[in-house]
């Protein structure tokens, strides 16, 4: 089976995020990044489904120069190849577009199998598999939290909201996009890093796919969100906090 | 503008989330003196279009096929195409919802226009319609606003508008259109099996009274027995994310958010919790949320009461000295 798995590049979940007046996107100087959590749990699923039926692995990352290190790392745990859609203002691009973009790169790869997270954790559209599905005219499942490959479909957990699930049966080729959880993601080994230095990673320039941008919408701007509450922050050493959280809690909210 | 709203339901059962998304359209129609026609969609969903109507809608239609009776993104996206033709829709509005994040992408890029998924709220300023969503799992906002002709597509998240506030029909009942659409088996790909609940909740946390829950900050299992013991003395059950359920250092039971359970406790104490949008909508209907982070900033502090910023690790064992003190005393 040979599967294609996009994954992103994302601030680290602890990075301090700087607002750029004007941009619809953070200064990226001085953070780190990392692979989107989700996009992980799908590599993961991946390389499980070639290491069980065969095949090969390829990551797929669109962004900036920095988006080279998510791929490799997924070179180190196993994929045999990436390719990098290079643009450094992949921010600006619209959900269409973006999918677009990742549609023209696959389209000529005759993968059985795309995966990709449910949702990135940057801009969190959670749109890019459904989109890149309807792109290449191949069928698609969302939220999955099992699959079972059989010769030419895929028998699926699909994960419904309150702790409904769903099997549903989807012919290949198809994209699915993979729910946190579904497995442990492996660490890379030392001699994986090591093979991933000879492993190909095939740069395209965005513009050079010829998707035109379909501009169907746009972020006009991001900032730091209003509270819909009122925050009494309550300060002062631990147990001076905990005394006086105990006490509003007991006699302002009563709720103890 | 024609706004045409896209309820949800399953087997004859609303998803409640609809009638929330029904206030949304109904204020955005009035906003930009629009129509608002609410739509269900299914097989044998009569009973739920007449429910429907009498909201303050102009008309209803009950979208039915036999092929429409289970859900499949590709029956969804093809038979709602051919309403938006033939209603000349300008703007649907759907409640963001697993299925409807399965299909309503699909449905938009197929006829080549955008959704803006996963809206908080909106605001219309100098008549032009702008969708607040979340980035960065909740750390920022964004104004996202449609460009190019429409139809456009937006949906709106679990919680975003209260659901109570939905108006009544003036004079009793919406008139309700029943629309036929094509579709053939050929055109379905996927292949909807059964519905299945897993292990069998142990634990009902909708009927807490108190819960503490625990996030990433809790970082190790052997932690959780803090959690646990507060809880104990706070009269509540422990609570999650869903990191720590993934993690398998509490059963998937405790899981509270867009994926687990929705709770409405008196008192929600989150620990170590940043507060993305997945878990926000299963707990911002406590009463009273506390929360101990040791950033700032994190969005749980949004819906939070009270806050503390410290070391979770410091300030929970001084919470259960003081409450063993009081207790005691």
């Amino acid at each position: 089976m040979k599967i294609g798995v996009c994954v992103k590049q994302v601030p680290a979940k602890d990075a301090p995020l700087a607002l750029v007046d004007g941009s619809a996107w953070i200064r990226e100087s001085d953070i780190g990044f990392e692979t989107n959590e989700p996009d992980g749990f799908a590599l993961e699923e991946a390389l499980r489904l070639k290491e069980k039926h065969g095949g090969e692995v390829v990551a797929i990352s669109m962004g900036p120069e920095r988006a080279k290190q998510t791929l490799k790392e997924a070179l180190a745990k196993g994929a045999e190849r990436a390719i990098h859609i290079s643009d450094p203002e992949f921010f600006k691009l619209d959900p269409l577009t973006s999918a677009g973009c990742f549609a023209a790169a696959i389209q000529s790869q005759r993968f059985d199998l795309i995966l990709t997270g449910l949702q990135s954790d940057d801009q969190g559209f959670g749109q890019t598999g459904v989109l890149v599905a309807e792109l290449l005219g191949w069928p698609h499942a969302t939220i999955i939290m099992a699959i079972e490959a059989t010769d030419a479909s895929l028998k699926l957990k699909r994960e419904l909201e309150g702790g409904w699930f769903q099997r549903v049966e989807v012919p290949l080729p198809a994209v699915l996009t993979i729910q946190s959880g579904i497995n442990k993601p492996r660490y890379a080994t030392l001699k994986g890093i090591m093979l991933a230095k000879k492993k190909e990673i095939l740069t395209l320039e965005r513009a050079s796919l010829g998707v035109a941008d379909a501009g169907t919408q746009q972020v006009e701007r991001i900032y730091v969100p209003q509270k819909s509450k009122k925050t009494e922050f309550i300060t002062g050493s631990p147990k001076e906090a905990a005394a006086k959280l105990v006490e509003k809690l007991r006699h302002e909210a009563r709720v103890i | 503008m024609k706004i045409l709203l896209i309820t949800e339901q399953r087997a004859g059962q609303w998803n409640k989330v609809s009638f929330e998304t029904l206030v949304a359209a109904q204020h955005i129609a009035q906003d930009v003196g629009g129509s608002l026609t609410g739509a269900v969609v299914g097989n044998g969903v009569g009973a739920l279009a007449e429910d429907l109507s009498g909201y303050e809608l102009a008309e209803v239609l009950c979208i039915e096929h036999n092929l429409l009776g289970d859900y499949t993104p590709d029956g969804f996206s093809i038979a709602l195409r051919q309403v938006i033709e033939s209603t000349k829709a300008d703007l649907l509005l759907l409640p963001h919802t697993y299925q409807v994040r399965d299909f309503a992408p699909k449905l938009a890029a197929s006829i080549g226009r955008g959704m803006i998924g996963d809206s908080i709220g909106y605001r219309h300023e100098n008549g032009k319609l702008i969708f607040v969503r979340q980035m960065f799992q909740g750390r920022t906002a964004a104004d996202v606003v449609f460009k190019g002709e429409p139809p456009w597509l937006a949906s709106f998240q679990a919680g975003a508008f209260r659901a109570d506030l939905a108006n009544k029909h003036r004079s009793g009942r919406a008139p309700v259109q029943n629309v036929s659409v094509e579709l053939k088996p050929e055109q379905i790909r996927t292949r909807p099996l059964e519905l299945f609940r897993e292990a069998k909740q142990a634990v009902d946390l909708t009927q807490a009274p108190v819960l503490v829950s625990v996030g990433r900050g809790i970082k190790a299992p052997e932690n959780i027995p803090m959690a646990e013991r507060l809880a104990k003395l706070l009269g509540g059950e422990v609570s999650a994310s869903r990191p720590i359920c993934d993690e398998g250092w509490l059963p998937m039971d405790r899981q509270i958010g867009s994926s687990g359970q929705t709770v409405m406790p008196k008192l929600y104490l989150a620990l170590g919790i940043s507060g993305a949008i997945q878990h926000v909508v299963g707990m911002k209907g406590a009463r009273t949320v506390a929360a101990i982070n040791k950033d700032q900033n994190a969005p749980i502090f949004e819906v939070a009461d009270y806050g503390i910023v410290g070391d979770l690790f410091e300030i929970v064992p001084a919470l259960i000295e003081e409450l063993e003190k009081t207790k005691a005393g």
